[in-house]
């Protein structure tokens, strides 16, 4: 088992390598400089400026020689300074942000889980019953609605024709002079929309898994023994059929890892949120490089470990799997 | 399980109604008394990059620095140059030194006292090729700067230089926070001292940033206490909250300004203003296409673009049409200029001219080789695109085949308009109070990452510019770029398009918001809420 994790993770290094090498390149593919200060058709930039800006930020060296100098940096696990005009250390904004990102999604994950699930096993038991059918029609229509539009029309619904829950944002603009509970209170008004938004598109995946599993299941010889032997149906579902059945559930748990760091883009812009997936959109789009690898690198690694953490709980949850 | 259920739908019940909604009043109208307090809280959709504004491009972070921090000058409602930090100031015989007269006894934020050593640490830091910012241009003419005592500041330059006088308009940047060490990792970026009407207060990542009133400002105190500029990137999220009274001001689209706005209880709750903004959308031509090289050609363009249909459909009337480089309220405008009404026929008559002859199907062509051409449009720009497929019609009409091209901004630049690879685009210039346009339209700017992109070429216009840019005289400069102006409207390197209405709906408890040629901002300091109208009281007195 250890030999089979150190395995693992030294095959990891040279993989990270190439996923760095491979965005390295493909970020530098695409039109554009870093817009460092605004130079684009501004008519106070002379080209003797703009020459001197560049070489301040590496980028009149040949690619390699750049791609040479991260990696340097890179293996101290020093991220590099942002190219904006702040010039923050790229890992501090990734820092500032995480926790946001990381905590909205897992309480999304979480609610995910626990309504889809429940969802699956019951659409499973009562297969083609009108309660499946209804089931499956709600979450596939999360799944296919444009969540933007979904959450444009709960804004509008709770925030300003109910006024009940705030618009954008995670405090009020009074935050700071709220008690403890209210502070919470307040939080928890401001993340109720996002994460019911973004958990409803998340949904049918995972009862979808879950059904189709536990349908599979149903259908074994084991089952039906525990049947004839006049186990309570209960007892059958939970004990026998729905074990086995959340095996594939693990997969899908190792693959949301990566999840929990990307922010949307789309979703945070319009909750206003300031997450992952905003800054990552912005450094994009003003070609902050050491921006843009940092992130990258992150999630290939999480990426990666999250495929790892997977394989061995599937080894831990199922005995007849054996690794090593 | 019947008393479990009864509980969570209980806390349910409590969480919601603890959300209670908002109660509002409705006596806004009344003018009442100009009272200090309050807070005024307005959206950005892109979050400042740095609060030291040598070093950021970009409006919002200009926008905050601009509350923080003074110039030596600054522009007062008619966009003419007034004193800010300076009192006043001589200009020498020959034009070429200035002579600042600070004010006296201003403070910094923290307390220590304005001097002219800051202004020289400004000037020096800008000029420093280690300091990456694209506004030391102006200051690269200066060939001496010294400190002649305290209060008194002098530069000199090597020529005259019209726009030099309000380029010391920039942040003045306190030397002794500065001096010494390297400014792009200065604390001060994240958290700003100045001279301004506003202290920064805090600054919370992608969320917010907080000022607050300078009790010191040399101008008297601001009578709004606070200013909260928050981060809303999304537009439509904007006006959610502004409908929701969470924001108290934003600038809205046509179709917000003319329709989504207009109900009962918004116009209860707001007031609208509106005045020409800042910018003027064109279509340039790449006068080095050989149909384009003729004058007449564009003439003709210009004369079968119905520019009213383009304001009237796409902007819902609110713009103008616009005739030049500069807009109808600045001093420097020529109203007496060529115009090129909407007409068919003429266009038809100049293409003759011009040579171009009509085929069977009603296309033009000239030496067998049809009239088409390509626009191109930047993705993202919903304006520039709809402009497009109105004078795509219109061209069409009249027997040009006109094509459209959506491209992304990075690769608009550098692919095409570097390469000058294109054939007409519709583009937009920022309108400057100072009238130097001499780097859009100067014969000399033609070389790459350049801004005579479309290759213009006039002896005339090139000797204006240069004369109008060296005197100060103003009544002088006017006589050059009326003329400038004049010949730009005969020639059409550009068909001047129209210039869009900047419109702003802003709570009606903000009082004293007089429009401006300046727009509504140059008098900030002296907007108030009356006290019986205050909405955030509890932090009335908050001082730094």
């Amino acid at each position: 088992m250890l030999r089979y994790l150190l395995k693992r993770l030294i095959l990891m290094i040279p993989m990270l390598l190439g996923i760095t090498l491979i965005s390295f390149a493909v970020i530098h593919l695409a039109p554009g400089e870093p817009d460092v200060v605004g130079a684009e058709m501004n008519p106070k930039v002379t080209k003797q400026m703009r020459e001197q800006i560049r070489s301040l930020y590496g980028l009149d060296k040949p690619l390699y020689v750049q791609y040479y100098m991260w990696l340097k940096r890179f293996v101290k696990l020093d991220f590099g300074t942002s190219f904006t005009p702040d010039r923050r250390p790229v890992i501090d904004k990734i820092k500032e942000r995480l926790p946001i990102t990381i905590s909205i999604n897992f309480l999304s994950m979480i609610l995910i889980f626990f309504t889809g699930i429940p969802i699956g096993v019951y659409c499973a038991r009562y297969k083609d019953s009108i309660a499946d059918k209804a089931f499956t029609t709600f979450v596939f229509a999360g799944y296919a609605m444009p969540y933007f539009w979904l959450a444009l029309l709960l804004m509008m619904f709770f925030g300003v024709y109910l006024e009940l829950l705030p618009i954008s944002g995670l405090k009020s603009f009074d935050y700071d002079e709220l008690s403890v509970a209210g502070k919470i209170l307040d939080m928890l008004k401001h993340l109720i929309l996002p994460i019911c938004v973004s958990a409803f598109g998340g949904l049918a995946g995972i009862s979808r898994y879950m059904k189709n599993s536990l349908l599979e299941v149903l259908r074994q010889e084991y089952i039906t023994t525990a049947y004839a032997k006049g186990l309570p149906e209960s007892m059958v579902l939970k004990k026998h059929a729905l074990r086995n059945a959340l095996l594939p559930v693990i997969t899908i748990l190792g693959f949301s890892v990566p999840g929990l760091i990307g922010g949307s883009v789309i979703f945070e812009t319009i909750f206003a949120i300031p997450g992952m997936g905003q800054l990552f959109y912005m450094s994009v789009m003003s070609r902050d490089y050491p921006t843009i690898m940092g992130i990258l690198v992150i999630g290939a690694f999480l990426t990666l470990l999250g495929n790892l953490l997977a394989d061995l709980f599937y080894a831990v949850a199922d005995p007849r799997i054996r690794i090593g | 399980m019947l008393l479990k259920k009864h509980i969570i739908f209980l806390l349910i019940a409590i969480f919601l109604s603890s959300c209670s909604p908002k109660k509002e009043m409705s006596f806004y109208d009344d003018p009442g008394k100009p009272a200090y307090g309050d807070t005024m809280i307005t959206a950005s959709i892109g979050e400042a990059s740095s609060l030291i504004p040598i070093l950021a491009s970009d409006s919002a972070s200009h926008e905050i620095a601009g509350y923080v921090y003074n110039g030596l000058v600054k522009l007062d409602k008619n966009l003419n140059i007034v004193g800010d930090l300076a009192d006043s100031w001589d200009i020498s015989k020959d034009n070429l030194t200035f002579t600042f007269h600070l004010k006296k006894g201003v403070k910094w934020h923290d307390g220590k006292p304005f001097t002219a050593h800051d202004v020289m640490y400004t000037y020096k830091v800008i000029v420093d090729p280690k300091t990456p910012t694209p506004y030391s241009g102006d200051f690269k003419e200066v060939k001496e700067a010294k400190v002649i005592d305290d209060y008194t500041f002098q530069v000199t330059y090597n020529k005259p230089f019209a726009p030099s006088l309000i380029s010391w308009g920039t942040s003045i940047l306190p030397k002794h926070l500065l001096e010494g060490k390297d400014i792009t990792k200065s604390p001060l970026i994240r958290k700003p001292v100045g001279t301004g009407p506003y202290v920064f207060k805090e600054w919370i990542s992608g969320d917010r940033v907080v000022l607050i009133a300078n009790d010191a400002y040399f101008e008297g105190k601001p009578f709004i206490a606070r200013h909260v500029i928050k981060v809303i990137p999304d537009s439509a999220t904007m006006f959610l909250e502004l409908k929701n009274n969470a924001i108290d001001t934003m600038s809205l689209t046509p179709l917000q300004f003319t329709k989504q706005t207009n109900y009962p209880a918004f116009r209860r709750e707001f007031n609208k203003f509106q005045y020409p903004s800042f910018t003027y959308v064109y279509i340039g031509y790449n006068l080095k296409h050989p149909f384009f090289k003729d004058k007449r050609v564009r003439q003709a363009i210009s004369h079968a673009v119905d520019k009213q249909e383009i304001i009237d459909g796409i902007l819902l009337g609110q713009g103008m049409e616009a005739t030049g480089p500069y807009k109808p309220d600045m001093w420097v405008y020529n109203k007496n200029v060529k115009r090129y009404e909407y007409s068919k026929d003429k266009a038809l008559a100049l293409l003759k001219e011009a040579g171009f002859e009509k085929g069977s199907d009603g296309m033009l062509s000239k030496d067998g080789k049809p009239f088409e051409f390509t626009i191109l449009v930047n993705q993202g720009n919903d304006v520039r695109i709809r402009c497009a497929e109105l004078i795509q019609q219109r061209l069409k009409d009249i027997g040009i085949d006109v094509k459209i091209r959506v491209v992304e901004w990075a690769s608009f630049i550098n692919e095409f308009i570097d390469k000058k690879n294109f054939e007409a685009v519709i583009l937009a210039w920022t309108i400057t109070p100072d009238p130097d346009i001499y780097d859009v339209w100067h014969s000399s700017k033609q070389g790459p990452k350049e801004l005579n992109f479309m290759s213009f070429e006039n002896k005339e216009v090139d000797e204006l510019l240069v004369k109008a840019r060296h005197t100060y005289n103003k009544d002088e400069r006017k006589r050059y770029y009326d003329r400038i102006q004049e010949i730009l409207a005969e020639e059409q390197p550009y068909t001047f398009l129209f210039i869009p209405y900047a419109n702003l709906a802003i709570h009606k408890r903000f009082k004293g918001i007089e429009p401006a040629p300046a727009g509504i901002s140059y008098n900030i300091l002296k907007w108030y809420v009356p006290e019986e109208q205050r909405r955030y009281k509890s932090n009335a007195a908050v001082s730094p």
